[in-house]
């Protein structure tokens, strides 16, 4: 037999002969772990999940046109440069005086689904439009001209006039009001339609006066967006909503800051923990020790033998606390976020890394303890 | 060159004298009994011979090595090469069973060998018990693991502190028997006993009474015969093929019924 053959055995016997022992230095290691564990996941989830919530306070980036204005096309390529998986929602806009019951009024044509998710929090009463002909009224409007959701009303655009002509008709179309807006600001003193509508009523396509976006990922991640969108020469130019975005950011950090320090403080009562289990733990073994130097134990086999099994409740209880820490952030997450957590792979092999690293570091001062046993002393019962 | 000498070992703790004076010679093969009262100093000679304390004073010769002036680390390797420990209180791992346990010692001292752990269990008689856990074994079974532990890396000496103390008599003779075995092998013995019976089948006895050598005596034809004087609280002894006196009847002692013993 291989001497590394009998390290082992002695070791898996001392932790299986010995388990009710072992059990306790384990649930301290394995719970230390599991909050760790749990909390690094809540740590690196809570941008994602905040980002979430945040998005229900609507747009965080507006693109406007560099000079006189820009096309879809231009607003499509700039979004681009924004990863599918972090832009929630985009809505171009292009406002137009039209006319109802001959009296002017500011109607915008937009992407109506893209608008749902830019703007999560008006109120419309009634709904949103889903076809053409259909039309959302805001509250100051139907208030003014008496408009309730189901009527039917009847919209004018007068082109402007061209050269050489000295007439311009004008256009119309008949719309049916789903829902009326109500959302306490200006955005009640317009009529919503869908883009397709309002390029029908004006006879011209293809041009945007400004695009809203709801993007996720945190300030620096929109920062990095805005920067590169403004570099790439195009007629759009990329801002942040800054009450938005710097409010979210200066939350997350808060919370990142703050689930950090709870981590820090976690890992320092687990080291002391840790560290004293395994004081007890060398206390009760002084005999054992002693006898093992009396019979040729060196201080280094000594130290090797404890520390490789603490190595092993370290590795075990890294296990234990990678599961149980997902399971714990889940409940977290469901709970405080309404949400499921994303499970990271990595964060497996590093919380069983960190579990050993830490029991190692724990354990060092009372296995350096054990070197100092006297057998003679020990053996006598002293 | 004698395997173990002591040339003017003192121990002092303050002021205690554990060890007064103390030169002792122990030759290669022989089997030598240190007995005397509690607190005479047998067990810090003991600690002293078995590397396991240093001497205030005086020279530890250890096949020629003074280990008196040796590091704690060279006394760890001298103890595991040259030593074999037997404990009044076994002293085993307990969650090693018999054979691992054995294997121990081959493990701090070289390779363990399991077949020849097994084969040492076999010679005190424990062959079939080589899976039992401490637990799971007698008293006299486990001292007789500790032998097999003592013996497996054949050392030079074999040091047992009262290993009969905590024995039944059956297992006091089988633990004595295996003495006899290693002694007719040629290991040297060296057994601390406050028991007569276990002192006298010796070579060698001596006597030690606060720290000092007060007696040595010398059972030439292993048929000396030691006893204790009540009265005086220190044993005297007679050996009859010395001088012939005929020897009055040894004390019971308490708790424990004897056959005579050869």
């Amino acid at each position: 037999m291989k001497k590394r053959q009998m390290y082992l055995r002695m070791i898996t016997a001392s932790l299986i002969r010995r388990r009710s022992r072992m059990l306790v230095a384990l649930l301290s290691i394995a719970i230390g772990a599991t909050v760790l564990s749990g909390l690094v996941t809540i740590y690196y989830d809570v941008p994602r999940q905040m980002g979430a919530q945040f998005r229900n306070y609507g747009a965080n980036m507006i693109f406007t046109p560099s000079e006189e204005g820009f096309t879809l096309e231009d607003i499509q390529n700039a979004a681009a440069v924004i990863d599918s998986g972090d832009l929630v929602g985009i809505a171009p806009y292009r406002y137009e005086n039209v006319r109802i019951n001959a009296i002017p009024v500011v109607a915008a044509g937009t992407d109506l689904a893209g608008a749902q998710k830019t703007s999560p929090y008006w109120k419309v009463e009634g709904a949103w439009p889903a076809a053409g002909g259909e039309i959302m009224v805001g509250a100051a409007v139907a208030e003014n001209f008496r408009i309730s959701e189901g009527d039917s009303i009847e919209v004018s655009f007068t082109p402007e006039m061209e050269d050489g002509h000295d007439v311009v008709e004008d256009t119309y179309l008949d719309f049916k009001v789903t829902g009326i807006l109500d959302t306490g600001g200006s955005e009640e003193e317009y009529v919503y339609m869908s883009l397709a509508d309002l390029e029908s009523l004006t006879g011209s396509a293809g041009r945007a006066d400004v695009a809203e976006l709801s993007v996720s990922g945190g300030g620096e991640v929109l920062a990095q967006y805005e920067e590169r969108i403004n570099q790439m020469g195009s007629p759009v130019q990329a801002r942040l909503v800054k009450r938005v975005t710097a409010s979210e950011t200066t939350v997350l950090s808060k919370l990142q800051a703050l689930v950090l320090l709870v981590t820090v403080v976690v890992l320092a009562l687990t080291m002391i923990c840790v560290a004293t289990t395994m004081t007890a733990v060398v206390a009760e073994r002084r005999k054992e020790i002693g006898l093992r130097k009396s019979i040729g134990a060196s201080d280094r086999s000594i130290i090797g033998e404890f520390l490789g099994e603490n190595l092993m409740l370290g590795g075990i209880g890294g296990i234990l606390g990678s599961v149980l820490g997902f399971v714990f952030a889940q409940q977290v997450s469901i709970h405080v976020f309404s949400s499921s957590i994303r499970f990271m792979p990595m964060l497996v092999p590093v919380t069983i890394l960190v579990s050993v690293a830490v029991t190692g570091l724990s354990s060092l001062l009372p296995i350096r303890g054990a070197t100092q046993v006297d057998p003679a002393l020990v053996l006598k019962g002293e | 060159m004698s395997l173990l000498e002591l040339k003017n070992v003192y121990k002092i703790y303050g002021e205690l004298h554990a060890l007064d004076n103390v030169s002792l010679k122990v030759e290669k093969g022989e089997w030598v009994s240190i007995m005397g009262p509690s607190g005479s100093g047998k067990s810090t000679m003991m600690n002293i011979i078995g590397c396991m304390d240093k001497p205030t004073k005086g020279e530890v010769l250890l096949d020629g090595v003074d280990i008196s002036r040796e590091s704690a680390r060279n006394l760890t390797t001298i103890r595991r090469d040259k030593i074999g420990l037997i404990f009044q209180q076994f002293h085993l791992v307990n969650y090693l069973t018999a054979l691992e346990n054995v294997m121990l010692a081959q493990y701090y001292h070289s390779m363990p060998d399991e077949k020849e752990a097994l084969e040492a269990l076999d010679r005190v008689g424990l062959a079939d018990r080589a899976g039992h856990l401490p637990s799971q074994l007698s008293g006299g079974e486990q001292q007789r693991v500790c032998v097999a532990r003592a013996l497996i890396n054949y050392p030079e000496i074999i040091l047992a502190d009262e290993p009969t103390g905590n024995l039944d008599e059956a297992n006091e003779e089988i633990v004595v028997d295996l003495f006899h075995k290693l002694h007719n092998e040629g290991t040297t013995l060296i057994v601390v006993t406050h028991d007569p019976e276990v002192a006298e089948v010796a070579q060698r006895t001596l006597v030690l009474r606060s720290g000092r050598l007060a007696k040595e005596i010398v059972n030439e034809n292993f048929t000396g015969k030691i006893h204790f004087d009540e009265s005086e609280g220190f044993r005297k002894e007679e050996v009859k093929a010395a001088n012939g006196i005929q020897q009055p009847e040894a004390p019971q002692k308490s708790g424990k019924k004897k056959g005579g013993k050869k």
